[in-house]
């Protein structure tokens, strides 16, 4: 009798299937619905859609509302600051999407019961910044899980996807998903006619700043695993700015968020000895950058690198000068419950140090990097614009279709759409919700065909750690270390070293050229074939082996779009120091790359970017 | 531990269990009580200690910058709609806050499919569910015009 003699194998049918339940996959289940009335709707989750994603703990504020009835900000001025902010390039025909839907998401949100803070004297939603809006956001995530629950046919939580299928006689088109039951460890075989991806971005790719107990205080969470980038990679489909890696300028060790301190409380930063210091970079930034430092607001990227270069210079720590205030009840309130409804770690890491903001001003340091499609940063797949004024160039299809038949995405999923946040990922997720259902609509007789050979192979991969340890334990008397296997911390550990060291992290103070990315890519190929040994002595282990698969592809993807693109775009982000300056001449593009999986291999090309010129 | 689970308090119902976003609340196979299986995975997000019927669940700072003597402590109250909280810092003093955290029913929530279904052309314009109304604007979604995008630097 084998360790999983018992095990099912369980076929779930669909029309549409929706990968990952966070906002992006609740916005997905939502609108297929609507529009697919019909249709079966399915949506798989690794955790449980009440409290699963980047929202799970709750907001503090919804980063991305218009304003338009009260003609705040239009669509296009939106494009702009996101454009700006991530040094020209974004996909603008996406980002104007997401800007002209998000506010009715955002009245559906308050419609449904998320308290949205008002100003007292307009009666408008509070603003917190141009783009931002103030909630109690405790139960954002839960309140959006019931809209999903509500629309969905069937959720299915507690299953690790691992694999995407495609169909058995169109290699380019999806058919459906492969994955298993963390509970149970049953292997499901998902068969769909679409297929939504909103799976979460990367943490835990870089070596986080804490590597003992506190690497789990990862600014992004740390089950944002990479799904969203390693299952459109595995069958092919085209990625885009994979090397656009963000980094945060957060409070210290808790990465407690800065937004509503610099844009509601209006504290500010100052080196350790009480000095402004962003102007003293003003002149050596732009030599880098040129005219891109004069724009405003100063883009995000622009802001961190004169303050890594403050702390080089050796005047750090930079603080937040939060005393003046905090003297205000109403404002230190709003700070703390900043922290509460979001980012609970800091309030616990400032309670344990003592550091009551009225009376100190705290410390502000730079994140590892994370790679993710819907903060100040758009890394993720190439997708088909809208039908109504997209360029051809970026038009191929149904709106969110990647360069896979039927493989929509949406949230961190989709690349080139920065600045989304909670709200344009749950409106991206309508996007590629109501196309997929026109695409299945459109389909007809013609449903995709999963192969019986390919699932079958997948489900001996999928649980090759189990066998891997159950075989290697046997060999060793006790303990972690084996001869024969890596336990899944093992890679991971490995993975954010290398990518620390080589592709730009933290130790490296952000730094790469191309010896140091050919031998990460040395080092990562290494790894990959070392992941056909990853034992795991549990279920949960075996999604921690996957998860870092998937941390794995993806991570192999930023590396190589690093090297493609020979320029610093980024300052602050990351640098190349073999190509120091932004390079309009050259660069002035997005970097694509297809993964061929037959050959292992990585094509890459650059891509046209289309602004609106008024 | 981050989190971690009092011995007396847990009566291992698993609710933990089931809300972790990182899969690490376990019961313990001796004890029939919860856990924390991998500390360094917790995010310190606290929806295990929300959904804990039992309040047995509490926060440690993360040891490698946490300082002990400090808690932050949570009340989530569906039925009155408030999440109330208690910080007490290692030196004693506290600060307690209340937020609201939703204005109507839970399960309130209507169905996409409770509304009118969509008209067989409204699948071919680029309106979704409950547009125009819902933008709460006058002359319809924005738009576009293709000639609007160019290339260049700009």
């Amino acid at each position: 009798m084998g360790l999983f003699s018992r095990r099912k194998t369980v076929f779930v049918d669909s029309d549409v299937l929706v990968i990952g339940g966070g906002m992006a996959g609740c916005g997905a289940v939502y609108e297929s619905r609507y529009w697919g009335r019909d249709l079966k709707v399915v949506c798989v989750e690794k955790a449980n859609i009440e409290r699963s994603g980047a929202v799970a703990q709750g907001l503090y504020a919804i980063n991305c509302y218009m304003g338009m009835q009260w003609d705040e900000n239009q669509p296009e001025d939106h494009v702009r600051y996101a454009r700006n902010d991530l040094m020209g390039l974004v996909r603008e025909d996406l980002g104007y999407d997401i800007a002209r839907h998000v506010d009715g998401t955002v009245h559906k949100f308050e419609e449904w019961g998320l308290p949205i803070m008002k100003d007292p004297e307009t009666g408008r939603y509070l603003r917190e910044g141009k783009w931002q809006i103030m909630i109690h956001g405790e139960s954002y995530k839960p309140i959006v899980a019931e809209a999903a629950r509500k629309a969905a046919t069937e959720v299915y939580n507690r299953i690790m996807v691992t694999h995407l299928l495609t169909d058995k006689t169109k290699p380019n088109r999806v058919a459906g998903a492969v994955g298993f039951n963390v509970r149970t460890g049953d292997f499901y075989v998902f068969k769909a006619k679409a297929v939504i991806v909103s799976a979460g971005g990367a943490s835990h790719i870089f070596k986080p700043r804490a590597v003992g107990e506190g690497m789990g205080r990862t600014w992004y969470a740390p089950w944002s695993s990479a799904s969203a980038y390693a299952l459109p990679i595995l069958v092919g489909a085209k990625m885009t700015q994979m090397e656009n890696r963000i980094v945060l300028t957060r409070f210290k060790d808790g990465y407690g968020p800065v937004g509503a301190y610099f844009l509601h409380l209006k504290t500010y930063t100052q080196n350790a000895y009480g000095e402004e210091y962003e102007s003293t970079w003003y002149e050596h930034t732009k030599e880098l950058v040129g005219d891109y430092v004069d724009r405003h607001p100063v883009p995000t990227c622009l802001r961190n690198h004169a303050l890594l270069e403050e702390v080089k210079a050796g005047r750090g720590p930079i603080r937040m000068v939060t005393k003046e205030a905090f003297q205000d009840p109403h404002k230190e309130t709003v700070g703390w419950e900043n922290f509460l409804g979001m980012t609970i770690g800091q309030a616990v890491v400032w309670a344990s140090q003592n550091i009551d903001p009225k009376h100190i001003n705290p410390e502000l340091t730079t994140s590892e990097p994370y790679v993710m499609g819907s903060h100040a940063t758009c890394s993720g797949a190439w997708a088909s614009g809208p039908e109504d004024y997209a360029p051809d160039e970026y038009q191929w299809g149904y709106n969110r279709m990647m360069t896979v038949d039927g493989l929509f995405g949406a949230g961190d999923t989709i690349g080139g759409t920065a600045h989304k946040f909670s709200s344009g990922s749950f409106t991206e997720g309508r996007i590629a919700g109501k196309a997929a259902v026109n695409y299945v609509n459109d389909l007809g007789n013609e449903p995709p065909q999963v192969d019986e050979q390919e699932y079958r192979s997948l489900e001996k991969t999928v649980f090759q750690p189990m066998e891997n340890y159950a075989v290697g334990r046997n060999e060793i008397v006790a303990g972690t270390v084996s001869p024969s296997y890596l336990l899944p911390i093992h890679g991971l550990q490995r993975l954010e070293k290398i990518m620390d060291e080589y592709v730009g992290g933290i130790s490296a103070h952000y730094t790469t050229n191309t010896p140091l990315l050919d031998r990460g890519i040395e080092l990562l190929g290494m790894l990959k074939e070392d992941m056909n040994h990853i034992g795991a002595e549990d279920l949960h282990q075996l999604q921690r082996a996957w998860e870092l698969h998937h941390r794995v592809l993806a991570s192999e993807s930023v590396t190589q779009h690093t090297l493609f693109r020979e320029e610093t775009r980024w300052p602050g982000y990351y640098y190349r120091a073999d190509h120091p300056k932004l390079d309009d001449d050259n660069w002035h593009c997005f970097t694509l790359s297809r993964y061929d999986r037959d050959s292992d291999s990585w094509e890459m090309e650059k891509a046209p970017v289309y602004h609106i010129v008024d | 531990m981050p989190t971690f689970v009092y011995m007396t308090s847990c009566d291992g119902c698993g609710h933990c269990v089931d809300i972790c976003p990182s899969d690490i609340m376990h019961i313990d196979t001796t004890y029939r009580r919860a856990y924390n299986i991998e500390p360094n995975m917790c995010w310190e997000c606290y929806s295990c200690v929300k959904a804990c019927p039992q309040n047995a669940i509490d926060c440690r700072g993360y040891a490698d910058f946490a300082p002990l003597g400090h808690s932050v402590r949570a009340l989530r109250e569906e039925a009155k709609g408030t999440i109330s909280w208690k910080i007490k810092f290692r030196d004693g003093h506290e600060k307690d806050f209340v937020s609201p955290i939703r204005t109507t029913k839970w399960g309130t929530i209507p169905s996409p499919s409770d509304y009118a279904a969509p008209d067989a052309g409204e699948y071919a314009n680029q309106e979704l569910a409950h547009e125009p109304d819902a933008l709460n604007i006058e002359g319809g979604l924005p738009a576009l015009a293709p000639d609007q995008l160019k290339q260049g630097v700009v």
